[in-house]
């Protein structure tokens, strides 16, 4: 008798429980999603509300000037120089953090003693904020007089480099490299170290050693998080902005002017609000163009 | 193709002492079993033949050579995991032609090889498919493809088959068999499942803690086990193990009186034993009946029906459990007062030091 008291009990609680789930769910959503619209969306609309007009910070009042602000962005060859910098530097920086970031994961996974001091290590750079890493690269490092690279090439009989005037570019896809290669270094570790030991023993009863071994055990194990580096660090490196500022400042010329950079010039070096805020729409159409492509990459890649 | 000579081959960890000294011979073409439970050494015993791990003592060898210090992959041995350790990223055909592709065999005769094997493992619709798209079965079918194609000179088993369930278990069982004859090749397997042991193996190696307690034919040590732990090991229900007292002998017969119960009498030739001492005596659940007035008794703690046979778990007056396999006509309730009896010429006696006293020759029919 008790059982059957409690069944219908417990009969009556579901059905309730199924009334419950029809309730508006409105109300309790829109907090989060009015200070997401606060958050994100607005900026962006009124980002794109300024693009259409001739807004300079020295010249107001804002006039609404049609598609002018974007037909100079097209037509002025800084802008294509600007998209190839950025493309230089996310290129040059993704292929140092795969290929130096597989390198050094590959030693840290060997068994060797102080291998944890030395993980530590490796990984260190990455917590150290950009404009920090560039003031230690610029003064420290690769100053020609008072930098170590230029004593090394003293010290050889060789004259020293001015490293951001001879190789602008280079010199701010090494300080990145040397921020990012740790990040590479940081997930392609976890991921080796959760390779199947048994698959590795199973490739030593089939022979396959050294080279072998890590081109057709090890790389294709290590391509899905390589694919997540390349997403990631696009992210991230597309905004690069820190140590372009602290060491270059876009120069020589525009030889160092990232797309983020020309944005940065164009709204508080010219103070057109105008005109930076069609790059910027140009900026987020270009990035999630890219996204686009990498998320379906990844995506495949993890399905596999 | 291969005889594998064992001599008191050694395995010593930095603190550990794994195996203590295996001497074993494994001849060509023959189906071997190392069973024992978790931790016994069996899987590093095969490892090391393997050459997965170093050999730290001793010598193993293969066909006359000796293969302490041959890599694993020259030493044309086979392995099959139990995790299967398929390469995930390569599809099946892949997977089987490794081995084959990393000894720079042409193209053409890799898949002749694999499109062979996979037809002998039913595989042939299967081959394109990554290992993920595959059953827990042909997973298994895979991993032996990939040992097959290799054309190897022995195949090594680490429980292979712990991850399939019972019924497809059973099926592969009987398949590792046909293939050993078909292939006409050496072959170790490891297993903890002594139902696994004697059902597959030419002969059993009984492995515990680093060292072998018995090899021998599954009935020999079914019905001969060497010592007390064979005894309690192979076999299943358990065999029941009393202890008590010899009283009397003769040369066909040995008397004990059992502690806590009657005497029952061990047939044998010429057991060699002095009345006054104490000894063990081995009755399987099978070869003890459940009679009036036996010299065993106790109450019938559980019963248990499986159809084909009932199991009657009997709590003797010392605490002691013992298993007796009756027929379901039995007719035995939970907490009724039992009697048992062993058959004599199936029961098994142990000395003090836990080995048999009795070594008869047993004829297969």
């Amino acid at each position: 008798m008790d059982q059957g008291v409690a069944v219908t009990n417990i009969s009556t609680e579901v059905r309730s429980g199924r009334g419950a789930r029809q309730v508006n769910t409105l109300p309790l959503l829109l907090p989060a999603v009015i200070l997401l619209l606060l958050w994100s969306i607005l900026p962006l609309l009124r980002t794109i509300f300024y693009s259409f007009e001739n807004y300079n910070l020295m010249t107001p009042p804002a006039v609404f000037n049609g598609g002018l602000n974007y037909r100079y962005l097209f037509t002025d060859i800084s802008t294509w120089v600007a998209i190839k910098n950025s493309v230089v530097l996310v290129l040059g920086v993704l292929a140092a953090s795969i290929v130096f970031g597989t390198l050094i994961a590959l030693l840290l996974n060997n068994d060797f003693p102080g291998r944890n001091i030395a993980r530590l290590l490796a990984i260190a750079p990455f917590f150290v904020m950009s404009p920090v890493a560039a003031l230690i690269w610029k003064n420290l490092l690769l100053d020609p007089v008072s930098g170590l690279f230029g004593w090394f090439m003293t010290l050889l009989g060789l004259h020293p480099i001015a490293w951001f005037s001879t190789a602008p570019m280079l010199s701010v896809v090494i300080i990145y490299s040397w921020r990012w290669i740790p990040f590479a270094t940081l997930i392609l570790l976890t991921a080796l170290q959760s390779l199947d030991t048994d698959q590795l023993e199973a490739a030593r009863m089939d022979g396959a050693k050294g080279l072998a071994r890590l081109r057709y055990i090890v790389l294709p194990h290590l391509l899905r998080p390589i694919s997540i580096v390349i997403m990631l660090e696009s992210i991230f490196l597309l905004s690069a902005f820190a140590v372009i500022y602290t060491t270059t400042n876009g120069g020589p010329g525009d030889a160092t002017t990232t797309l983020t950079y020309l944005i940065f010039i164009k709204a508080l070096n010219d103070f057109s609000i105008g005109s930076a805020s069609a790059a910027g729409v140009f900026a987020i159409v270009l990035a999630n163009v890219l996204a686009m492509f990498l998320i379906r990459a990844v995506s495949r890649n993890l399905q596999a | 193709m291969a005889k594998l000579i064992l001599q008191n081959v050694e395995k010593r960890y930095e603190t550990f002492h794994a195996i203590k000294g295996i001497d074993l011979s494994i001849d060509d073409r023959e189906f071997v079993v190392f069973v024992g439970p978790s931790g016994c050494g069996k899987t590093t015993l095969l490892r090391m033949i393997a050459g997965l791990e170093d050999i730290t003592g001793g010598d193993f060898s293969i066909d006359g050579v000796r293969a302490n210090d041959i890599p694993p992959d020259k030493r044309g041995l086979a392995m099959v995991f139990q995790t299967y350790a398929l390469y995930p990223h390569m599809t099946v055909a892949e997977n089987m032609g490794f081995a084959l592709k990393m000894a720079k065999v042409p193209r053409d005769e890799i898949k002749a090889k694999v499109a062979h094997a996979a037809a002998m493992l039913q595989l042939d619709k299967v081959l394109d498919r990554r290992p993920k798209a595959l059953s827990g079965g042909q997973r298994q079918r895979v991993a032996i493809g990939r040992a097959i194609v290799r054309n190897p000179k022995g195949f090594l088993f680490d429980e292979p088959l712990s991850n399939l369930d019972a019924a497809l278990r059973v099926q592969m069982r009987t398949e590792l068999v046909k293939l050993n004859k078909q292939l006409q090749t050496t072959m170790i397997y490891v297993t903890h499942d002594q139902i696994e042991a004697m059902t597959m193996a030419d002969r059993i190696v009984v492995l515990h803690a680093g060292i072998v307690e018995q090899v021998g034919s599954p009935l020999e040590l079914y019905n001969n086990p060497a010592n007390l732990f064979v005894a309690g090991f192979i076999g299943s229900p358990k065999m029941n193990l009393l202890e008590g007292v010899v009283t009397a002998r003769d040369d066909q017969h040995v008397e004990v009186k059992l502690d806590d119960a009657g005497n029952v009498i061990v047939m044998g030739d010429r057991i060699a034993v002095a009345p006054g001492t104490r000894v063990t005596v081995g009755m399987r659940p099978e070869h003890t009946a459940l009679v009036s007035d036996g010299p065993i008794g106790g109450v019938a703690d559980f019963v248990e029906h499986l159809g084909n046979e009932t199991l009657v778990y009997v709590k003797r007056p010392d605490g002691q459990q013992m298993i007796v396999k009756a027929d379901d006509l039995a007719g035995v309730r939970m907490g009724d007062a039992v009697t048992m009896a062993p058959k004599g010429d199936r029961s098994v006696l142990f000395g003090p030091d836990g080995k048999a006293l009795l070594r008869r020759e047993f004829h297969l029919h």
